[in-house]
């Protein structure tokens, strides 16, 4: 009878110190870090620059594949309707989405946090009010927030759409709605830390507020936050590819993934289907692998994972 | 039938444990004694006291009892009888163990050992009915004469309470009442009573009491508490480092302890029937501690005369504005209308039961929480004006919960350097560094603790870490609330003794907060008694004791566990423990 238990019972999942990664995470990390140092170093890894109109030759545009039987070997992944070489155009536009997702998870979690600690330090009045402005933020969809704060820049401000500014009007678009979640955390675990003794200590010294939140409580709180600005960070990226394919987002001259994805959704119905569909999937291995990161970052942060 | 039982039932142990060793088994294969060579047997009706401090293993002996040792700790060897039955430890666990129905269970906090979904009839009539397979009626019948035995008031009605609809005490008691449900020959009561105030405390000890002599049922009390042992207890072990170090009857153990160690935990008991000038505590200070004491300067000895803290009539309520316009505002008066001073050099104590505004008194003053009205002034300058830095770094205060008092992410070198600093204590920051390694060491630690985070120590270090940051705006008053309530009463006697060094050297006056009456009367010259939000009663510690006033107070002291059992400690050799 006792037996089948104590077999049954031999080192059941107990977790080491040590983080044990599972494999999937490792093939995620392993994506995004290939497609980020490749995006970082587009201009050396790219065979062309698809940013110098001097390089490409309309000729050579709507080129397919090399593997396909009228491919040229000089363009890997094809031409886009301007012959410009698509993998090329691929990873200098990943370079932008990822820089406009990152500025926009930078910019929002900054103010999310500023805010948050502020309506969980002070509570009351402060509190209500960035806590009930944030509610009527996250009521719009974050799409439609965007596509109104870019058409309002585009209307007020001409230069809007340019290579130059479109990307500062687009992390501004999407940080407008994301600070909220992050003021939420933020405020949340604020508001527990600011109960403990080390910061009711803090207060009888007789510190300023300001010190006690960025010393005391800022370093208390910051785990959640590292874990939503992975996730957002997709989410921000797959943001800004949606406002490019609806074309508010970056010019055809300076494309992000979004931007080559609306370009190539021209063309796919006539039968070239690689403008359109090599982008995608880069966007898609690029999200998915930022996204198990996250997923996983959640997850050991969790304090119920360190308890078991 | 019940006639047969009870033979043999006072013949047979309710618990018999030989040779009980638990083992924890850690993942690099080390393997770490949690408890070993334990011997204990505990007859029908007898209360058996198992104490000592925190990480001695005396909770892990019930667990084991139990069933509930958590991973990765296994029973080792040794053999178990709960009953005369013997259970089977081969898995290392005591399997076959049914808690609730060979063995009760009572543990520390009542709220959480009640689930607050459910009323009290059906946590209680559940248990019965699985294990005993009683009908609902009878189940019901059953649960109403328990909370009858168990002195609960109206028991028909409470049967149709939530846990939240009861006091603390009424919790416990239906605890009792459901570890008794089934009738177990052993009742294994962890820290039953230490987070309920000392009049409930009483009550539920006479209440363990009266059970085991009534129903024969065999308690292992596991407690920290020597007055709780002296109070109740037949039998006494003293564990030390997961062994017994000494065994016998309660008025053998506590009176006479041979054992240097069960000598030393005794003596460090705080008393209450005799001042005594320091408290026999195991000196763990280096000596260069009473020196660098020495060098800690007080802002103490300009007051010309006046009192170092004066309470003026202080009113604190909370609440009280309506969620919604025109619901019904009522405030709840914390605070009403307190009034003491404070003087200088003086230990002033104030003393209550939870829920009696002592703590919102200390906030106050500290200016944690705005007073509704009246004025706090340290010697003379109203605190109400508290941007002004001098009153401020005048007033420090040390917490009760040493685990969240200091910062988790800060070095100890940084937080004790960071008052300092803010208040240009010190030019540079190499002479904050200086000084904090000056005031670690005036409280007993070594300099080198400042480069370690505060994870890396315990309780009691971590309290002395504590004091020595609210010593280093160099303070004339310092705020004590309940200092030493988390903390073992050996390393209480340390901090006490530490706080009256401090307090002799510099020269500050202190406001010490506690519930316990012991350790009250050992720290204060002057205490105030609080109840409902007012002081009932204030007088020299002396007085209060030898001849106190008001009923409230009279009440407070005969609940508290009487140690006459206890061993007096011989006089103190003249405060050279250090």
């Amino acid at each position: 009878m006792s037996t089948p238990i104590s077999t049954a019972a031999p080192a059941p999942s107990r977790r080491k110190r040590g983080p044990r990664v599972p494999p999937s995470v490792l093939v995620g990390a392993a994506l995004v870090a290939v497609i980020g140092a490749a995006a970082a170093f587009a201009p050396f890894v790219a065979p062309t620059n698809p940013l110098d109109v001097g390089t490409f030759d309309l000729m050579n545009a709507e080129l397919p594949p090399a593997f396909m039987a009228e491919g040229d070997a000089h363009f890997l992944l094809g031409t886009d309707n301007q012959g410009r070489d698509l993998l090329s155009a691929m990873l200098y536009g990943a370079r932008v989405s990822i820089a406009i997702g990152g500025g926009a998870v930078l910019v929002a979690a900054s103010v999310g946090i500023v805010l948050g600690l502020l309506a969980g330090y002070f509570g009351g009045w402060v509190d209500a009010l960035i806590m009930r402005v944030g509610d009527v933020i996250l009521s719009l969809p974050t799409i439609l927030l965007a596509l109104l704060v870019s058409g309002v820049a585009r209307a007020v401000f001409p230069e809007a759409g340019t290579a130059q500014w479109a990307p500062v009007i687009l992390i501004g678009a999407i940080a407008i709605h994301e600070w909220v979640q992050y003021a939420r955390t933020v405020r949340a675990a604020t508001m527990v830390e600011t109960r403990k003794d080390y910061v009711r200590a803090a207060r009888v010294i007789g510190l300023p507020s300001a010190r006690i939140m960025a010393r005391h409580i800022l370093p208390n709180v910051l785990s959640p936050v590292i874990v939503i600005a992975t996730i957002n960070l997709a989410a921000a990226v797959l943001t800004e590819a949606t406002l490019s394919f609806l074309g508010v987002g970056m010019p055809p001259t300076y494309p992000s993934l979004g931007t080559l994805i609306r370009i190539g959704n021209e063309f796919v119905f006539s039968g070239i289907w690689w403008i359109a569909v090599f982008p995608a999937a880069l966007l898609v291995v690029l999200v998915l692998g930022v996204n198990i990161v996250g997923d996983w970052l959640r997850d050991w942060f969790n304090p119920r994972r360190q308890a078991r | 039938m019940a006639n047969t039982g009870k033979v043999t039932a006072m013949t047979v142990p309710s618990l018999d444990i030989r040779g009980l060793a638990v083992n924890y088994e850690l993942a690099d294969g080390t393997v770490s004694a949690a408890v070993s060579d334990i011997d204990l047997t505990i007859m029908p009706g007898q209360i058996h006291a198992l104490v000592g401090e925190s990480g001695a293993g005396k909770t892990t002996i019930g667990n084991a009892l139990m069933g509930l040792l958590q991973e990765p700790g296994r029973i080792a060897e040794g053999v178990i009888r709960i009953g005369g039955k013997p259970v089977d430890t081969r898995t290392g666990r005591a399997e076959g163990i049914v808690p609730g129905k060979d063995v009760g269970a009572i543990f520390q906090d009542p709220m959480t050992s009640l689930n607050p979904l459910f009323t009290v009839e059906s946590q209680l009539c559940e248990t019965m009915r699985f294990h005993l397979g009683l009908s609902k009626r009878q189940a019901r019948e059953r649960a109403l004469s328990l909370l009858n035995a168990v002195g609960i008031p109206e028991p028909e009605r409470r049967l149709k309470s939530y846990p939240h609809q009861l006091s603390g005490g009424q919790r416990q008691r239906v605890v009792i009442a459901a570890a008794l449900c089934c009738d177990p020959r052993l009742i294994v009561a962890d820290e039953p009573t230490t987070a309920l105030d000392v009049s409930v405390q009483a009550q539920i000890l006479k209440l363990i009491r009266g059970l085991a002599d009534e129903r024969g049922v065999g308690v292992l009390l596991v407690t920290h508490n020597m007055g709780v042992v002296a109070e109740v207890a037949d039998h006494v072990s003293i564990m030390l480092k997961g062994r017994i170090v000494e065994s016998g009857p309660v008025d053998r153990v506590l009176g006479a302890p041979e054992h240097p160690y069960a000598r030393a935990l005794i003596g460090a008991v705080p008393r209450i029937d005799v001042k005594l000038d320091r408290l026999l505590a195991p000196s763990e200070e280096n000596p260069s501690a009473a020196a660098a004491r020495r060098k800690v300067r007080g802002a103490a000895g300009d007051e010309g005369g006046g009192a170092a803290l004066d309470v003026e009539d202080l009113r604190v309520e909370y609440g009280g504005v309506p969620f919604l316009p025109g619901g019904k505002s009522k405030a709840f008066r914390a605070v009403d209308g307190v009034s003491f001073s404070v003087k200088p050099g003086e230990i002033f104590g104030l003393v209550g039961e939870s829920g009696c505004g002592k703590t919102t008194v200390a906030n106050a003053i500290a200016g944690l929480v705005t007073p509704t009205s009246g004025g706090v002034r340290l010697s003379g300058e109203d605190l109400a004006s508290r941007r002004r830095s001098g009153a401020r770094k005048a007033l420090q205060m040390v917490f009760q919960d040493p685990y969240s008092a200091l910062n988790p992410r800060l070095r100890i070198r940084s937080a004790l350097a960071e008052p300092i600093l803010f208040y240009k204590l010190a030019a540079t920051s190499a002479e904050a560094a200086e000084d904090a390694a000056v005031l670690l060491e005036a409280v007993g630690l070594d300099r080198s603790a400042g480069d370690r985070y505060p994870h890396a120590f315990s309780g009691g270090q971590r309290q002395r870490i504590a004091i020595a940051r609210a010593l280093g705006p160099r303070p004339r008053f310092l705020v004590c609330d309940e200092p030493t309530s988390s903390l073992d009463v050996s390393v209480q006697a340390q901090i006490l003794n530490l706080l009256k060094d401090l307090r002799d050297v510099t020269g500050m006056s202190m406001l010490f907060i506690s519930h316990d009456l012991a350790v009250v009367r050992q720290m204060c010259d002057r205490i105030a008694v609080m109840k409902g939000g007012r002081i009932v009663e204030l007088a020299t510690s002396e007085g209060l004791f030898a001849d106190p006033q008001h009923p409230y107070t009279r009440e407070l002291l005969s609940f508290a566990p009487s140690l006459d059992k206890i061993a007096r400690p011989p006089a103190p050799a003249n405060g050279a423990s250090l």
